[in-house]
């Protein structure tokens, strides 16, 4: 930021973004769209092929979403690890633990509650 | 460092009874200030993230109901991965029209904004009505949501980030009206930026959707 452009109290994010600025924003827009195309092409494509060993398969596709899920936050929502987006990075940080924790831990315990349920026909019985 | 601290900052140096120099602290206090665009959006990240752990409640119904289909059609036997594949080209390509627009509106630069801004509106509309097709389509197989729990939790998950297009559609137009009767001020520029956040985050649910949900469904 300019000396002068301290006095107005103007932000550097404020002013208008020239031509060249522009252009440079929209290669980021181009390399995330193209990123994120061949990862969704590879997602589809693992999902139909007989190539791959199938019980790999689900896993090989969260890694795949997790992997788009990045590009799409760095290129087209602009996450950076740089000073001014330390808040956002530590809100991401905590939204991600939250997901993590609904998630892992309702497959978790549905699946041990699952286990150690009694067949149903015994529960009717019991109930009989 | 906050306009509070700026302010305690100089009662300790009257305090102290030294002079201070008035436009040294008047320059501090101004390249401390953080612009009025990244508070905004940070605000509207935080919502976005709330929004993130609604979606994350859904999915982690859906993947406890999936195996109980009661008897009735599973996800392999539903999933139409053409039409799934379709429905991502439109919504991943209207993100970066969303973007070129919002470029186009830092740019002032009517012509990029509008049109970049009718390509997402449209490939938006594509996505919505391919999904009710395929709403339709599933309700009149027999396999609409009262079917089983599976479909209760796909529907669910599946139709709550359908209204949020829908929403998002609404709010692009309004974008679109308040920047042709407003023109490019400082508060709707943040307004655009919130749109194309918003609309960023409903490509990246579709990103869980589209693995998670349909791939998988499909292959298992």
């Amino acid at each position: 930021m300019s000396p002068s452009e301290q006095e107005r109290g103007a932000a550097p994010d404020d002013e208008l973004v020239g031509g060249h600025e522009a252009v440079l924003e929209i290669g980021v827009y181009l390399i995330g769209l193209g990123l994120a195309t061949l990862l969704t092409i590879v997602s589809f494509f693992v999902a139909q092929t007989t190539l791959v060993w199938q019980p790999s398969i689900p896993v090989a596709l969260a890694v795949l979403a997790i992997a788009q899920m990045g590009i799409h936050l760095v290129f087209f929502l602009h996450m950076t690890t740089g000073p001014d987006n330390v808040n956002n990075a530590m809100a991401l940080a905590f939204g991600v633990l939250i997901v993590l924790l609904v998630i892992i831990g309702s497959l978790w315990i549905m699946a041990h509650m699952n286990h150690n349920m009694m067949p149903m026909d015994q529960i009717m019985q019991m109930q009989r | 460092m906050t306009g509070f601290e700026a302010i305690a900052g100089r009662e300790v140096l009257n305090r102290a009874g030294e002079s201070w120099d008035r436009h040294a602290v008047a320059a501090h206090t101004a390249s401390e200030l953080v612009s009025k665009r990244i508070v905004v959006g940070y605000g509207f990240w935080i919502f976005l993230l709330s929004d993130i752990v609604m979606f994350s409640a859904f999915f982690a119904s859906y993947a406890v109901l999936v195996d109980q289909t009661a008897g009735g059609p599973a996800g392999r036997d539903l999933f139409d991965l053409r039409n799934v594949g379709l429905e991502t080209a439109c919504l991943l390509l209207s993100s970066f029209t969303c973007g070129i627009a919002s470029i186009g509106a830092q740019a002032h630069r009517g012509s990029w904004f509008y049109s970049a801004m009718a390509v997402t509106f449209v490939l938006g509309a594509t996505f919505v009505g391919l999904e009710v097709r395929e709403f339709t389509s599933l309700a009149a197989q027999g396999a609409g949501p009262t079917r089983s729990a599976f479909l209760s939790g796909f529907f669910t998950v599946v139709g709550c980030h359908g209204l949020h297009v829908t929403a998002g559609l609404l709010w692009l137009l309004t974008m679109m009206a308040q920047v042709f009767a407003k023109g490019y001020r400082a508060d709707i520029l943040r307004r655009v930026l919130c749109f194309s956040m918003f609309w960023h985050f409903l490509d990246i649910v579709w990103v869980g959707l589209f693995s998670m949900v349909y791939l998988i469904g499909a292959v298992t």
